[in-house]
């Protein structure tokens, strides 16, 4: 089995740390995991602002990079959701509508694909898990608090196998941070104020850390502490999973 | 005319205060949570909801048909309005022919979408909304700020001085308790001398032409069986075929709506008592048109729970009148768009798409997908801000060349110039209240050349 990598735009540029972790860590598992050096960016951030018509370019350059792999995994759900419904392409339909099938989120692909059952891991610390809104409404990667349905949470199944780490219960376990994109600028009001609410539920229930299984929902996070100077800190779950502490 | 963000920056100078609003929103969202997994058949009751609507919709000239003849026979008088000015004229029409000035007007959101109050008044007629929360911001002079919780905007201190000046009650006096007895003895003095009363519709039943009116207060039954007149006004939508429909719909309304099993009052009018004129007032304005826009039609599924407001992280930090449309919150953002894609041009952007509201919605309306599917719609309708038309460019044109993004990232992390700041090219709006993110020293692509053979 190969796996194509494919590592967004923002996490490539800011959080590099969470990449190599994703990297490490499907290797560790032993999978074979290649980078096409060539990518850039899913065309979310276009596609959301309405602009769905100019990702053209990047469609046919994503298809171009990941047609070849059996899967395409990423630290991102929100830019597979992205990919899985909105990847097109006029030339290879055929390809892009492969890719839509075999791109996963990393926490799905370990415990739905690569069913993993045990990790070496171990992070002694308070976390406080953030679920990012279109990995758990789109993905559909954990049960959602508005449905009459069991529980369940792929984040979760894997953060149980970590060695010492203690998860804190949150007032509202899945509100979205207020990030959204543009968003974040164009209702700047509202987004901060999303960012520092979600925020103060992780700080008021003792979180040491925050985590996510989308880093462009901590980045918002992370802005937000930071500019409190707060001791807490934003950390990918892949960081986590192949923490050795 | 300020748009969404603008309201929302205002809404939000005083914090506390959106706290405030926030949290009584959540603990009715937390009270609907609580009401919907009391039952185990919830999801069920939802789809086969969102079932029955999907066949309305798809049979709705039918259906209409039926109902109008079915209401006939049961000595209904039916009027057809094609849009708000149709129907506040068939309204205005009806008072006048029977001498009526003075009228009182249980809650309707149609007749707030049709802005009926300011016509009637600029008729000669006084309207007095008798829902208490419709009565206080009435007299406050603002719209309703939530379909269902009309006044949830306002502190009972608030209330307490409105009364005061309005209706004499005692200076500083905001004790809920009160504040209610002293509108129930105001309201009273009207339902006894107002010879004409307006309420709205939640269902319309085909088979029976009956209409069902859901109401917690008695307003609507007060008002109509005291009135001479009765004038029911309704979206076409709002039918159901089969009266046993209504066992479904019932039961999902008040508890998507407040957390309640079923609204104090579900009052059942199918036709006028002996000596009384009831009319039916069937509006279109606009309706049709989004039945023939693919991806938008089953907004029409809409009942008017307001659990999406409920829900919503956005609404609930930016409150009802910063939609400024009658229906506010996320479903206000999909229906609005088709009455004035320019003027509501903003509102499919006043969301992060979380979609919380598809998930609460007891007709299964995909509310978020639609408000994605309206951005692209407004874009190329062309009502999108032109800065952010050449900044999306620009970003298209960096990023789909990847040695371009690789330099441009190089020298000063291209992406810290577009993603997320793609809006106006200025970081302030971000920096308001976050710092920005720490630029590695290397991109992960950097390290990669660096640490790992590729062959």
């Amino acid at each position: 089995m190969t796996v194509g990598l494919f590592i967004p735009c923002y996490i490539d540029q800011f959080y590099p740390n969470a990449a190599i972790a994703t990297l490490n860590l499907l290797s560790k598992l032993g999978i074979t995991v290649k980078y096409p050096v060539n990518q850039t960016c899913c065309g979310q951030p276009m596609a959301n602002s309405g602009f769905e018509h100019l990702t053209k370019g990047c469609n046919e350059l994503f298809v171009d990079n990941f047609a070849e792999f059996d899967y395409i995994v990423s630290p991102s759900g929100s830019c597979v959701l992205h990919i899985k419904d909105h990847l097109h392409s006029e030339g290879h339909e055929g390809k892009a509508k492969s890719i839509r099938k075999k791109i996963y989120e990393l926490t799905e692909f370990l415990t739905d694909i690569v069913k993993v059952e045990k990790l070496e891991a171990r992070f002694p610390h308070k976390v406080g898990v953030h679920q990012s809104c279109h990995g758990q409404r789109g993905l559909m990667m954990s049960q959602m608090t508005e449905l009459v349905a069991p529980f369940y949470s792929k984040p979760l199944q894997l953060l149980n196998m970590v060695q010492d780490l203690e998860l804190i219960n949150l007032n509202r376990p899945d509100e979205c941070c207020g990030f959204g994109g543009t968003f974040c600028v164009a209702e700047e009001a509202v987004s901060a104020k999303m960012g520092k609410d979600r925020v103060a539920d992780h700080l008021n229930n003792g979180a040491e850390y925050i985590t996510a299984a989308d880093m462009s929902c901590l980045m918002h996070m992370e802005g937000i502490l930071r500019r409190q100077e707060s001791g807490v800190k934003v950390i990918h779950i892949a960081e986590i999973l192949n923490s050795e502490g | 005319m300020k748009d969404h963000a603008q309201l929302s920056d205002t809404f939000n100078a005083d914090e506390a205060r959106v706290n405030w609003h926030d949290e009584t929103l959540w603990f009715v969202r937390a009270k609907r949570d609580k009401a919907a997994h009391g039952l185990p058949e919830w999801e069920l009751l939802r789809s086969t909801a969102s079932q029955i609507k999907d066949n309305v919709l798809s049979n709705l000239h039918d259906y209409l048909i039926e109902f109008e003849s079915n209401a006939q026979k049961n000595g209904i008088e039916v009027h057809w309005a094609a849009d708000a000015k149709a129907h506040n004229a068939i309204v205005a029409g009806i008072l006048k022919a029977e001498g009526i000035d003075q009228i009182v007007k249980s809650k309707s959101m149609l007749t707030e979408e049709c802005h009926l109050n300011e016509h009637l008044q600029h008729s000669g007629i006084e309207v007095i909304d008798t829902d208490l929360g419709e009565r206080i911001v009435q007299l406050a002079k603002e719209p309703p700020s939530h379909i269902v919780l009309p006044c949830i905007h306002k502190k009972k201190e608030e209330i307490g001085e409105l009364f005061h000046e309005h209706l004499g009650t005692p200076e500083g006096m905001a004790d809920p308790v009160f504040l209610t007895a002293a509108a129930r003895e105001h309201l009273r003095e009207k339902f006894i001398t107002r010879k004409a009363a307006i309420t709205g519709v939640n269902f319309a039943v085909a088979e029976t032409g009956e209409f069902v009116v859901c109401t917690n207060e008695g307003n609507a039954d007060m008002g109509a069986h005291l009135a001479d007149v009765h004038i029911a006004c309704m979206g076409i939508e709002k039918l159901v075929p089969l009266r046993e429909h209504l066992s479904v719909f019932l039961r999902l309304l008040a508890r998507s709506a407040t957390g309640q099993p079923i609204t104090t009052y579900s009052s059942h009018f199918k036709k006028p008592r002996p000596g009384q004129k009831m009319h039916i007032v069937l509006v279109d304005n606009g309706r049709s048109t989004q039945l023939g826009r693919e991806d938008f039609r089953n907004s029409l599924k809409c009942i008017r729970c307001g659990a999406c407001m409920n829900t919503c992280p956005v609404y609930r930090r930016s409150g009802g009148h910063s939609y400024h449309t009658a229906i506010a919150g996320p479903i206000g953002s999909i229906l609005a768009p088709n009455l004035d894609m320019k003027e509501y041009a903003d509102l499919p952007f006043a969301s992060t798409l979380c979609g919380s509201c598809t998930n609460v919605c007891p007709v299964k309306i995909n509310i978020h997908e639609q408000l994605y599917k309206w951005r692209q719609v407004i874009v190329k309708e062309g009502y999108a801000d032109t800065k952010k038309a050449i900044a999306m460019k620009a970003m298209e044109f960096t990023l789909s060349k990847p040695a371009l993004y690789r330099t441009a990232g190089k020298t000063g992390r291209w992406v810290l110039k577009y993603i997320p700041f793609a809006v106006n090219n200025k970081m302030n709006l971000w920096y308001n209240q976050r710092e920005m993110p720490l630029s590695p020293k290397q991109s992960f692509g950097e390290w990669y050349k660096e640490n790992v053979k590729n062959d």
